[in-house]
């Protein structure tokens, strides 16, 4: 039975899709079965990230209608094998998913995969809210500035409340990913810290993802960046977060913050 | 001839459910009878007014010894409304009729519905608790609004959020949204934070913007009214 993880924000523009595409492949890679499923219907990306726009034929509409099979519309990357994704129509609206339909789709795809990572649109409007409804956790992603994190403060308080899992009563497990952290900027007070956001938003911590131009290279190349450049910083901080999320524990590296010896060799998590 | 037009709805069929107090009488019933007289001089009036259903089924008893037992309970104003587990010779036009498909329901639930004037409960002030304590940190966008009386809150309040309080507001933690406290009219109403961060306090009618905390700003502080202003003190 596949776990159901949202990656979600409030806030456009702060790498959503990116870090779904990232840790989504990392996941695979490590040889488990991952469905990566886009839910911003009419704005879809994660065809274009995952390098497979041209091989859509039949969307996550199709399935959710009943007018395509799911093995149908499933389309599995090219470079690694475990990895598949489900893209959202770009021709339609957030309206054309029905609730009913997104349930039945999550439902099987939960018997078919290890990782179900749903993409989610921005905004708190009914697309944002589907792609968290049926998720056992949330990725909240958060860039260091604090339009960002109030927005991603108020994705908490609806995950807290909009979804299935708070509906039955149960806590849904939230994990933090901070990324485009600047360290030269966070230093000059130019950007939140670490401990200001997470002091704000009082989740656990799953990574923190450096700025950096092999992010923004490895998207236009249609590549995740966990598999396109996969020594580079930002794959390296993805691939730690996804061990954390597979349940190690894995020592937080601040980016830009070079520690003396022994407090590294007694590093704690940040959180 | 004059056609008729069929009255649409002219009878209304609804479902309604309700809890309703299962007696399990047992053998020999004059014991049974005689156990529920005691206990009804010690409650006298319990069942007043209250749905009462018999449930027989592991009861032998011939018709007549039955249909004396519900004039018995008659007599003890319990009027049995239904009756569970019934054979046939239990069942006639006089006799309360048969239901299945019950479900259990605890008798706690069942009181706190049919709330009764008890001579006790109408002594005492109403226990409805005028304290809202939340244990979670109070999101941006969300709103508490308790105007019964006091909000606590362990944990923060995020910018964009806000607390609405009839009565006084603490919040164990930052405050980095809004706090309305006495909104209900209660000029002693207070404000407590661990950390203030807030975009706006009122208390009652008077007001203090995030402009206006100077100093205050990061501190644990009290707010309490002093005359028609807002006065903030820092706890230490």
């Amino acid at each position: 039975m596949g776990r159901v993880v949202v990656v979600t924000s409030g806030k456009g523009g702060v790498g959503k899709t990116t870090s779904t595409a990232a840790i989504g492949a990392a996941l695979a890679k490590g040889g488990q079965y991952v469905c990566v499923v886009d839910f911003d219907v009419g704005l879809r990306n994660l065809d274009l990230i995952l390098g497979a726009e041209r091989r859509v034929v039949y969307d996550f509409i199709n399935v959710a209608n009943g007018e395509a099979k799911l093995s149908q519309a499933l389309i599995r990357d090219r470079r690694v094998e475990t990895l598949y994704l489900l893209a959202a129509s770009q021709t339609r609206d957030k309206d054309a998913l029905s609730e009913e339909g997104v349930a039945r789709v999550i439902g099987e795809l939960r018997e078919m995969f290890d990782w179900i990572i749903c993409d989610s649109p921005a905004g708190i409007e009914r697309g944002a809210t589907l792609a968290m409804r049926h998720a056992d956790q949330a990725i909240v992603v958060t860039n260091p500035e604090v339009s960002s994190v109030r927005d991603s403060d108020r994705i908490i308080g609806l995950l807290d409340s909009k979804t299935l899992m708070a509906e039955r009563g149960e806590r849904m497990e939230k994990h933090l990913l901070l990324t485009r952290y600047d360290a030269g900027r966070a230093a000059r007070g130019e950007m939140l810290g670490v401990d200001d956001v997470l002091d704000i938003l009082s989740i656990p911590l799953l990574g923190i993802i450096p700025e950096s131009d092999e992010v923004l290279r490895a998207s236009n190349l249609g590549a995740p960046v966990t598999l396109n450049e996969a020594v580079s910083a930002p794959a390296r901080a993805y691939l730690d977060a996804c061990r954390r999320l597979m349940g190690e524990s894995v020592p937080m590296v601040i980016p830009g913050q070079k520690k003396p010896f022994f407090s590294r060799l007694f590093g704690r998590r940040a959180a | 001839m004059t056609l008729h037009p069929r009255q649409q709805q002219a009878i209304s069929f609804r479902g309604r459910s309700l809890l309703a107090f299962v007696l399990t009488p047992r053998a020999p019933v004059a014991a049974w009878l005689a156990e529920m007289d005691a206990w009804l001089d010690r409650s006298p009036g319990f069942f007043n007014a209250k749905p009462v259903m018999l449930e027989i089924s592991g009861l032998t008893i011939s018709a007549e010894a039955y249909r004396a037992m519900i004039g018995d309970l008659a007599r003890r104003n319990l009027r049995v409304m239904a009756v569970e587990g019934a054979a046939p010779e239990h069942l006639g036009d006089d006799l309360p009729p048969l239901v299945t498909s019950g479900r259990p329901a605890s008798a706690t639930a069942l009181l706190d519905q049919t709330a009764r004037p008890d001579p006790q409960a109408e002594a005492r002030p109403e226990a409805k608790p005028a304290s809202l304590v939340i244990d979670a940190n109070v999101r941006s966008g969300q709103s508490i609004c308790f105007p019964e009386g006091d909000v606590t809150v362990v944990g923060a309040v995020a910018s964009g959020a806000e607390v609405i309080a009839g009565g006084s507001i603490h919040i164990y933690g930052a405050l980095r949204g809004r706090a309305m406290a006495g909104v209900s009219g209660a000029p002693g109403a207070r404000i407590f934070c661990k950390k203030l961060h807030a975009e706006f306090l009122s208390i009652g009618g008077a007001y203090r913007t995030a402009e206006h905390m100077g100093s205050l700003e990061g501190r644990a502080i009290h707010a309490r009214l002093d005359g028609a202003d807002m006065h903030i003190v820092v706890l230490e």
